[in-house]
């Protein structure tokens, strides 16, 4: 937004959808944070405090929406202003999903609670989180800053988590063959592993997003793909 | 009210001056309306309409322009400079929570973000937000410990108190964030308890078979010089190995302390290479693996700490020695330079590391093969160093690996 409107009021408007969504992104961070710190130290009040916190963001995105909708009728903007406020309503929708997935994972922290979680595979699920993380920082800052050639160095990053999603997919499957008492809590950490790398795919589209918000265009090329847990059947070693 | 006409008489000669255009052109149709015949009563008073709405339109602002702004139109604000020179991050907050300006420490920390920002724009954490926004509310200085666990995890003391700048007249409430590093400390800490826990396990196993060689050569070995010859061997491989650990952890540790300060030293990286690949000369001759090194004829630059920077490539190009040993050579190359990214490329033909380990294998402790690193000397923490260093410097470590062709680790800065 480096222009300003002779309507004052319309930039305000504008500046409140940015305001807001940077701060749906800040309470997401946390919840996702938050959300694997529970699960690899059995924080179960933790976990509650991030359930209980999904709230904030489902209310968020909804007067983000409420606002957006407001603004459209009364402004009819255009161009890079009618971007933006889509945009704000595309971002807000996928941090909004991102805070379902950390909720999601802070809930499966009580399943796994009892049994514990083998040191290994703990660190390889921080590992992941951590990607996870980078790459929402890294959206959300370049959300703050708009710069199109970063949203888009970006979207590259989605590969890593993939293959470590993909290892991580290996290794649960071995647990589970080793021991059957071992498959409630790595099938439950399975999908607080798919969590963690779904957070990475939103990611993307929000880099995505803000591309299309700063240049009018979609991003070139495909996306780089590297989740082949969809065809893998067992461990072979 | 009296203020209200203060401020009115105080301004009127700077409108005045603003508008002089407009004014002059309708003081000249005036005129021309009246040589026109229309009567000067029918014209004076929409001239004095036009000039009262001029004068009243644009009240050249009261407010002082933003802090970073006022240093640049004036060439030096005495607060800018002093602001710069704290080692620690500060925010200047307005109290419609737009960020004034920030200092070069909080750039440093941070990245730079466009001036008169919203403020979560730049701080996103929910906690810091909503002490900023109680303190704009209330006047009352507070503060809360904050983790910023990304890039590496720093934990500061976030403090907000209101200060009121401008003389008397014109005076203004802003709001100064500022950032107190305590991470060093909260590091202290943990990784005395990370010391503790990793090597009691790593450090255990070699120790339990030192207990267990001893005993034999205290009990059943006691006249067998051929056996205890042979178990010294062993045993000095172990004490070795343990040694060698402990070291490894120890520089794991001393990363872990300053890994969240970025470097600040430019280091070149062609003769850089060429030394570690002269260091490591003999190792690779015992192996029978020669390494072969590309740099380009310009110098390439990159921010970083010479020594760390070695001990990544000695890493690096040690570790393709080894274990791409059986394909004789290792390929270091080195490219970027002149405003391109610098990266290097470590290549080896070995085996290659399965699909499945290349995402993990900078975790600690993490092995492919735990027989093979193990006759191989490995700590299994060398590319966990690595990659503390790389992150430090805000570098990234990609490894490509196909199985029976090779593995190709790039640095990219």
């Amino acid at each position: 937004m480096s222009s300003t409107h002779i309507m004052s009021a319309f930039d305000d408007e504008l500046k409140y959808l940015t305001r807001r969504v940077s701060e749906m992104g800040g309470i997401a961070e946390q919840m996702v944070a938050d959300s694997v710190r529970a699960l690899v130290t059995s924080d179960l009040a933790l976990a509650q405090k991030v359930i209980s916190d999904d709230v904030i963001l489902d209310d968020a995105e909804r007067q983000i929406g409420d606002k957006a909708i407001v603004t459209i009728a009364k402004r009819q903007p255009m161009a890079s202003d009618l971007r933006e406020i889509m945009g704000s309503i595309r971002i807000a929708a996928d941090l909004e999903r991102v805070g379902d997935l950390g909720k999601n994972t802070a809930k499966r922290v009580i399943a796994v609670a009892g049994s514990g979680i083998p040191r290994k595979l703990a660190r390889g699920l921080e590992h992941l989180a951590e990607l996870a993380l980078v790459q929402l920082k890294e959206v959300l800052d370049v959300y703050a800053s708009r710069s199109p050639e970063k949203a888009n160095s970006i979207r590259e990053r989605d590969e890593e988590i993939d293959a470590i999603y993909t290892s991580l997919f290996r290794e649960l499957l071995t647990y589970m063959m080793e021991d059957p008492r071992n498959i409630t809590p790595c099938t439950h950490l399975l999908f607080c592993a798919k969590n963690i790398e779904r957070i990475g795919d939103h990611a993307t589209n929000i880099a995505e997003t803000i591309y299309y918000m700063a240049t009018g265009a979609q991003p070139q090329g495909e996306r780089p793909k590297d989740d082949t847990t969809s065809t893998l059947g067992s461990v072979t070693d | 009210m009296l203020d209200d006409a203060k401020v009115f008489w105080r301004t009127l000669l700077p409108r005045l001056k603003a508008e002089r255009w407009v004014l002059g052109l309708s003081v000249l149709i005036a005129v021309l309306a009246t040589l026109a015949g229309i009567h000067i009563l029918a014209v004076l008073p929409f001239w004095i309409v036009l000039a009262a709405a001029l004068l009243n339109r644009s009240v050249p602002s009261e407010q002082p322009p933003p802090v970073s702004v006022v240093a640049a139109e004036k060439g030096g604000d005495p607060l800018i400079p002093a602001l710069n020179a704290l080692d620690m991050p500060v925010l200047v907050v307005a109290a419609d929570e737009t960020v004034l300006f920030q200092n070069i420490a909080a750039e440093k920390a941070f990245g730079t973000i466009p001036p008169n920002s919203d403020l979560s724009a730049r701080v996103r954490s929910p906690g810091i937000l909503d002490m900023v926004r109680e303190t704009i509310a209330t006047g009352k200085i507070n503060q809360i410990e904050h983790t910023e666990r990304l890039p590496s995890d720093a934990v500061y003391v976030v403090r907000v108190a209101p200060a009121e700048i401008g003389t008397d007249g014109s005076s203004r409430r802003i709001f100064l964030l500022t950032y107190r590093d305590i991470s060093q400390a909260r590091r202290i800490d943990r990784m005395r308890s990370d010391f503790v826990a990793n090597a009691s396990h790593e450090l255990r196993t070699p120790l339990a078979s030192l207990r267990g060689f001893i005993e034999t050569l205290q009990g059943p070995a006691r006249n067998d010089p051929k056996a205890q010859e042979r178990f010294f061997g062993i045993m000095h491989e172990q004490v070795t190995r343990m040694s060698r650990l402990v070291d490894d952890l120890l520089s794991l540790s001393r990363l872990e302390l300053k890994s969240h300060l970025a470097p600040e030293d430019m280091v070149d990286l062609a003769p850089l290479l060429g030394h570690v690949r002269d260091s490591l000369l003999p190792l690779a001759t015992e192996l029978d693996v020669t390494i072969s090194l590309d740099v380009p004829d310009a110098p390439v630059f990159v921010r970083g700490d010479r020594d760390e920077l070695i001990e990544v490539f000695e890493n690096l190009i040690e570790n393709a020695c080894k274990y791409g040993q059986e394909g004789k050579r290792v390929e270091v190359r080195l490219a970027g330079g002149e405003g391109e990214q610098a990266e290097v490329r470590v290549e080896d033909h070995g085996p290659g590391i399965p699909a499945e380990h290349v995402p993990r294998i900078t975790e600690r402790f993490y092995r492919v093969n735990v027989e093979a690193s193990r006759s191989k000397k490995g700590t299994g923490l060398g590319l966990a160093i690595v990659k503390h260093i790389l992150t430090r410097h805000r570098a990234r470590l990609l490894v490509h690996s196909e199985v029976g062709k090779g593995t190709i680790f790039t640095v990219r800065f």
